[in-house]
C-alpha cells in the first residue's frame, strides 16, 4: 500500500499532463481545420477557375450566367472600408495611449478606461446598424450625394470600433517603456508632451507597431459594420462615398442566401475566405514577430 | 537666438580668501512623500567649479536631496518641499511656486545610476537635449555635440559609429554618453546619482577620471555609496543620516577628523 | 537675465503644445463618450414603443409590430451555455499546461504562435470553419451544437491568455510551499494555483463569453435561422434519465441575428425591432463586461502579494 499508492499516483499525473497538453493542442488543431475547410472547398474551385483569373480579372459575378471571378473587386471594398477605419482609429488610438500612460494617472485613468471598454464592448451588428440609422444620415448632411450604403460610415464607425482596441494594446507597450528612459528624458528640460512623443514612443514603437498591424487585420476581418452599412454590389474602387462589397460582406451575403451545396457559387466563399485568412495571417504573424523581436532585444539592452 | 541656454561662469567671490564662490545652497530645505519627511531642515552649500559628494546609509535621504535641485519630485504625486535651494549668481528660489521646474532642469543636468541612452543614436542622443532647447543649426548641433564627447572622453572611441545605436555601446561607454548628454547642454550644476554603481571597476575608474577633469568646467554634486571614490573625486562632502544633514565639510577635513561620533562611525564601516 | 527670459518663453512654447495635445485627447474621449451615448440614445429612442413584455415573451412574426425575441434570447443562452462548455475547460486546461507544464520547446512555441493567430483570425473564418466541419463534415447541421463549438473555439485564445495571465500572477512561494508539504504538481495546480487565481480566470471567461454574445458573422455563415417560433426542447425530460440533450442539436436563432435580419429589412416597420433587439445585446454585453471590470477591480484590491 504505501508503495503502490506513489506509482498510482504518479500514472494519474502523467495522464493528468497530457490531458492538458491535448487542449493545448487544440489550437493547433483549430489551426489546422481552418486551412483544411478552406483549401479542401477552395481546391475544387481553383480547379474551374485558374488563380490567374482570381488574381487579376476585374469583375466579381459569380452568380451570373456568365460567372467572373476577380476577387481584387472584394479586396478593392476591404482596402477602401479598411483604410477609411485606420486613418480613424490609429491616430485616436495612438494619442488616447499617449495621454493614458503619460499624462492620465491614478483616478482619472481608472474613469477613462471604462469609456473604452463600453464602446469595446458594443456587438459589432449594432455598430452597423449605428452606422446605417444614424452616421449615414449624419454624413448626407453634409454630403447630400452621398449614398444610403457607403464605405466611407462603415470606415469611420469600424474605425471607432478599432480605436479602444489600438489604444490599450498601444499603451500596454508605452507603459513598458522603463521610468529610466522618461526621467533621463525629464531631467534634459523636457515636457512631457516631448518626452512621451520624442522619448516614449519611439522607444515603444515595435509594440505600438504591432498594435497597428492587429488594428488592420482587425478592419480586414470586419464583417458586419460592412454588411450592414456599406452595401452589397461589388465594385471596383477606392473611392469611399461609393457603396461597395468587401470580401466578408460577400460572405455573409451568400451564407444568408440559398446556394446549393457543392455548387460553383458555394465554393466562391472558401476561395474568398481563404485568400482573407491568409491576409489576417500575414498581418498577425508580422505582429507576432515584431513583438518577439522586441522582447529579444529588450533582454540584451 | 544660438544659444538659449542661461549658463553663468561668472566667480563670485564671497569673501572667505581661497574658497570658492556658492553655486547654490539649500536652506532649510525640507521634503515630504505624503505625510512622511525624507529631508529635514537641511543646509547644504554647493562650491563653484568643485565636486561636492553626498554620502551617507542607504536610506539616508541622499538620493531625494539631489532629486531636489532639479524638481524631479515633481513628476510624480503626493511630494512637498519647504525651505529654499538657491541658485547663484542669479539668486532665484528654485523651489518657488513661480520657478517652473522645466526651468529648472534645462539648467541643471542630472546623470543617473544607470545608465539611460534613449533608443537613438549616439548623435541624436546628445543633440536631443540641444533641440529640447530650441538650438536648430545643423552646424552647431555638430559642433556642441563633438566637443560633449571630446569632454566625455568618447569622441575617439565613437567617432566613427556617430549613427549607430546607443544600446550598441558597453555600460561604461554608455554611462560616458549620458554624461556627453548632459554636458552638452552646459548645465549650470551637474548631478550624478551613483553615476558608477552599476559598472565594473574599469569603467567606475574612466568615469572617475572623467568627473575630476570636469571639475574646470562644471559644478557637480554626486551621490555616492563608495566612500573612496568621494575622497577621489570630491573637493567637499557632506554626511547625511536619516534625512537630515549631520556634517558638511572639505573632504579631508570629514574623513580625517569627523566632528560627529555617527559620521565616524560610519566612515569607519561600523554601519551603512 | 534675457537669457532667462528667453528660457521662459522657449518653455512657455513646449508647454502650450503640450496643453494643445490635452486638449485634444480630451475632444477625442469627449467624441467617443458621444458617440456611446448617441448610439445609446438613437437605440432607446427608436426602440421605445416596442420595449413592452410581450416582445420579449413573443416569437418572431411577419408582422413588425407583433414580432418578438424570444426564441432569440432564448437561443443565445442556449448558444452562451454551449460555448462555454466547449471553451472553459479547453481553454483552461490549456493555460494551465502552457503555464505549468510546458517547457520552452519548439512545439510550445509553435502553440503560442498559433493562439496569437487564433485571436487575430477574422470571426467569419470561424463561421466557415463551423459550415464546412461540424454543420457539413460532422453532420451537425446548422444547430446550436454547431454554432456552440464554433464560437467556443472563437473565444478560445481569449480564454487561453487570461488563465495565463492570471496564473503568472499567484507568487511561486505559494506552489513552493504546496510542493514542500508534499503535494504533487496536479495536487498544487489544482488546490492552490488555480484556486489562487480563480478571479482572473472568470473574468477572462466572462470577456471571452460578451465577445461569443455579440458575434454575428460566424452564427449566419452557419446558416442560423432568423424565422423560429418554438423553443428548443427543454432539458429536463419526465422519463429515466430525466436529462435530455435534444435541445443542442434543435435550430436556432440567436439575438444578433435577428437584429442582422431586422436591419437588414427595406421595411421601416423593423426598424424599432432591430434597436429594441440591438438595445437588449448592447445591455446584456454591458452587463458582462461590466461584471468583468468589478471582478477585476476586487481582484486588484484584494490581493495582498
Amino acid at each position: 500500500m504505501a508503495t503502490s499508492l506513489p506509482r498510482r499516483r504518479r500514472k494519474m499525473e502523467s495522464a493528468i499532463e497530457w490531458l492538458l497538453a491535448g487542449a493545448a493542442l487544440a489550437a493547433i488543431l483549430t489551426t489546422l481545420g481552418i486551412a483544411a475547410v478552406l483549401v479542401g472547398e477552395s481546391l475544387p474551385f481553383f480547379r474551374s477557375v485558374s488563380l490567374w483569373r482570381f488574381l487579376t480579372d476585374t469583375q466579381w459575378t459569380p452568380l451570373f450566367a456568365d460567372p467572373r471571378f476577380g476577387i481584387g473587386v472584394l479586396l478593392s471594398g476591404t482596402a477602401t472600408s479598411s483604410l477609411v477605419a485606420l486613418a480613424v482609429a490609429i491616430p485616436c488610438g495612438t494619442a488616447l495611449a499617449l495621454f493614458l500612460s503619460e499624462f492620465a494617472v491614478g483616478p482619472l485613468r481608472e474613469s477613462v478606461k471604462p469609456i473604452l471598454e463600453l464602446l469595446a464592448g458594443v456587438p459589432t451588428v449594432v455598430f452597423g446598424y449605428f452606422a446605417l440609422d444614424v452616421v449615414t444620415p449624419l454624413l448626407q448632411k453634409a454630403w447630400p450625394a452621398l449614398p444610403g450604403f457607403n464605405l466611407l460610415s462603415a470606415g469611420l464607425v469600424m474605425g471607432v470600433m478599432i480605436i479602444p482596441y489600438v489604444a490599450s494594446l498601444s499603451e500596454d507597450a508605452l507603459r513598458a517603456v522603463p521610468m529610466s528612459l522618461r526621467e533621463g528624458a525629464y531631467a534634459l528640460g523636457a515636457t512631457r508632451l516631448q518626452a512621451a512623443w520624442q522619448v516614449v514612443f519611439p522607444a515603444a514603437f515595435s509594440g505600438v507597431a504591432a498594435a497597428y498591424v492587429l488594428g488592420v487585420s482587425r478592419a480586414i476581418g470586419e464583417t458586419m459594420i460592412v454588411a450592414i452599412a456599406a452595401g452589397q454590389q461589388p465594385r471596383l474602387t477606392l473611392n469611399p462615398f461609393e457603396p461597395a462589397a468587401t470580401v466578408t460582406t460577400y460572405i455573409v451575403q451568400v451564407a444568408k442566401g440559398d446556394v446549393p451545396h457543392g455548387s460553383l457559387g458555394y465554393r466562391t466563399i472558401f476561395a474568398a475566405a481563404l485568400a482573407l485568412f491568409l491576409l489576417a495571417l500575414t498581418f498577425n504573424l508580422a505582429a507576432d514577430w515584431i513583438r518577439r523581436r522586441q522582447r529579444l532585444r529588450g533582454r540584451i539592452s | 537666438m544660438t544659444e538659449p541656454v542661461a549658463t553663468s561662469n561668472g566667480q563670485r567671490m564671497n569673501g572667505a580668501a581661497g574658497h570658492p564662490s556658492l553655486k547654490a545652497e539649500t536652506r532649510g530645505l525640507s521634503f515630504f512623500y505624503g505625510e512622511k519627511a525624507a529631508l529635514r531642515e537641511v543646509n547644504l552649500p554647493v562650491h563653484e567649479r568643485r565636486a561636492t559628494a553626498l554620502i551617507g546609509p542607504s536610506g539616508c535621504g541622499k538620493s531625494t536631496l539631489l532629486r531636489c535641485f532639479n524638481r524631479m519630485h515633481d513628476l510624480y504625486p503626493d511630494h512637498r518641499y519647504a525651505g529654499e535651494i538657491r541658485l547663484y549668481p542669479d539668486d532665484i528660489n528654485l523651489l518657488a511656486p513661480e520657478t517652473d521646474p522645466i526651468e529648472a532642469r534645462l539648467r541643471i543636468g542630472m546623470v543617473f545610476q544607470k545608465p539611460n541612452p534613449f533608443p537613438k543614436s549616439v548623435f541624436e542622443n546628445i543633440a536631443y537635449g540641444l533641440r529640447l532647447r530650441g538650438l536648430r543649426d545643423k552646424t552647431e548641433i555638430a559642433e556642441r555635440v563633438e566637443r560633449a564627447l571630446h569632454d566625455a572622453a568618447l569622441w575617439d572611441e565613437v567617432k566613427d559609429r556617430l549613427e549607430d545605436s546607443a544600446y550598441a555601446l558597453s555600460g561604461g561607454q554608455q554611462q560616458r554618453l549620458c554624461i556627453a548628454r548632459a554636458l552638452a547642454t552646459e548645465p549650470e550644476l551637474l548631478l550624478f546619482d551613483e553615476p558608477t554603481s552599476a559598472l565594473d571597476p574599469l569603467a567606475t575608474a574612466s568615469i572617475e577620471a572623467l568627473i575630476g577633469r570636469l571639475k574646470s568646467q562644471v559644478t557637480a554634486l554626486i551621490v555616492t555609496h563608495n566612500l573612496q571614490q568621494a575622497t577621489r573625486v570630491a573637493e567637499f562632502a557632506a554626511f547625511m543620516y536619516l534625512g537630515e544633514l549631520l556634517e558638511f565639510g572639505p573632504t579631508e577635513a570629514l574623513f580625517n577628523a569627523p566632528s560627529q561620533k555617527r559620521t565616524e562611525d560610519y566612515l569607519a564601516g561600523r554601519f551603512g | 537675465m534675457t537669457d532667462r527670459a528667453r528660457l521662459k518663453a522657449r518653455i512657455q512654447r513646449a508647454k502650450q503644445l503640450e496643453r494643445g495635445f490635452l486638449l485634444v485627447a480630451w475632444l477625442l474621449l469627449a467624441l467617443l463618450a458621444a458617440v456611446f451615448a448617441g448610439l445609446f440614445v438613437s437605440m432607446l429612442q427608436t426602440a421605445w414603443p416596442r420595449l413592452q413584455p410581450d416582445f420579449f415573451l413573443s416569437f418572431a412574426s411577419r408582422r413588425a409590430a407583433q414580432a418578438g425575441i424570444l426564441a432569440a434570447w432564448v437561443g443565445t443562452l442556449v448558444l452562451m451555455s454551449i460555448t462555454a462548455a466547449v471553451a472553459v475547460p479547453l481553454g483552461v486546461a490549456a493555460g494551465v499546461y502552457l503555464e505549468e507544464y510546458a517547457r520552452q520547446s519548439r512545439l510550445t512555441t509553435l502553440i503560442e504562435v498559433n493562439i496569437a493567430n487564433l485571436a487575430g483570425v477574422p470571426s467569419i473564418v470561424y463561421g466557415l470553419l463551423g459550415l464546412g466541419l461540424f454543420a457539413r463534415l460532422l453532420g451537425f447541421g446548422a444547430s446550436a451544437l454547431t454554432a456552440g463549438l464554433t464560437l467556443g473555439l472563437l473565444i478560445l485564445p481569449i480564454v487561453v491568455v487570461a488563465t495565463r495571465e492570471a496564473i503568472r500572477t499567484v507568487p511561486n512561494a505559494i506552489r513552493e510551499a504546496s510542493y514542500a508539504v508534499g503535494a504533487t504538481r496536479w495536487q498544487t495546480v489544482w488546490q492552490q494555483t488555480l484556486p489562487a487565481a480563480r478571479a482572473g480566470i472568470l473574468t477572462g471567461i466572462i470577456i471571452g463569453l460578451s465577445r461569443a454574445i455579440g458575434e454575428t458573422a460566424p452564427i449566419v455563415t452557419i446558416g442560423a435561422v432568423t424565422f423560429i417560433a418554438f423553443l428548443p426542447p427543454s432539458p429536463l425530460s419526465p422519463n429515466f434519465p430525466f436529462i435530455s440533450f435534444d435541445w443542442v442539436w434543435s435550430p436556432f436563432t440567436a439575438l444578433p441575428i435577428v437584429t442582422f435580419d431586422w436591419t437588414s429589412r427595406p421595411n421601416a416597420d423593423f426598424r424599432a425591432n432591430a434597436a429594441a433587439a440591438a438595445l437588449t445585446l448592447t445591455l446584456m454585453t454591458a452587463a458582462m463586461n461590466g461584471a468583468a471590470s468589478w471582478l477585476r477591480y476586487r481582484l486588484r484590491r484584494r490581493q495582498r502579494w
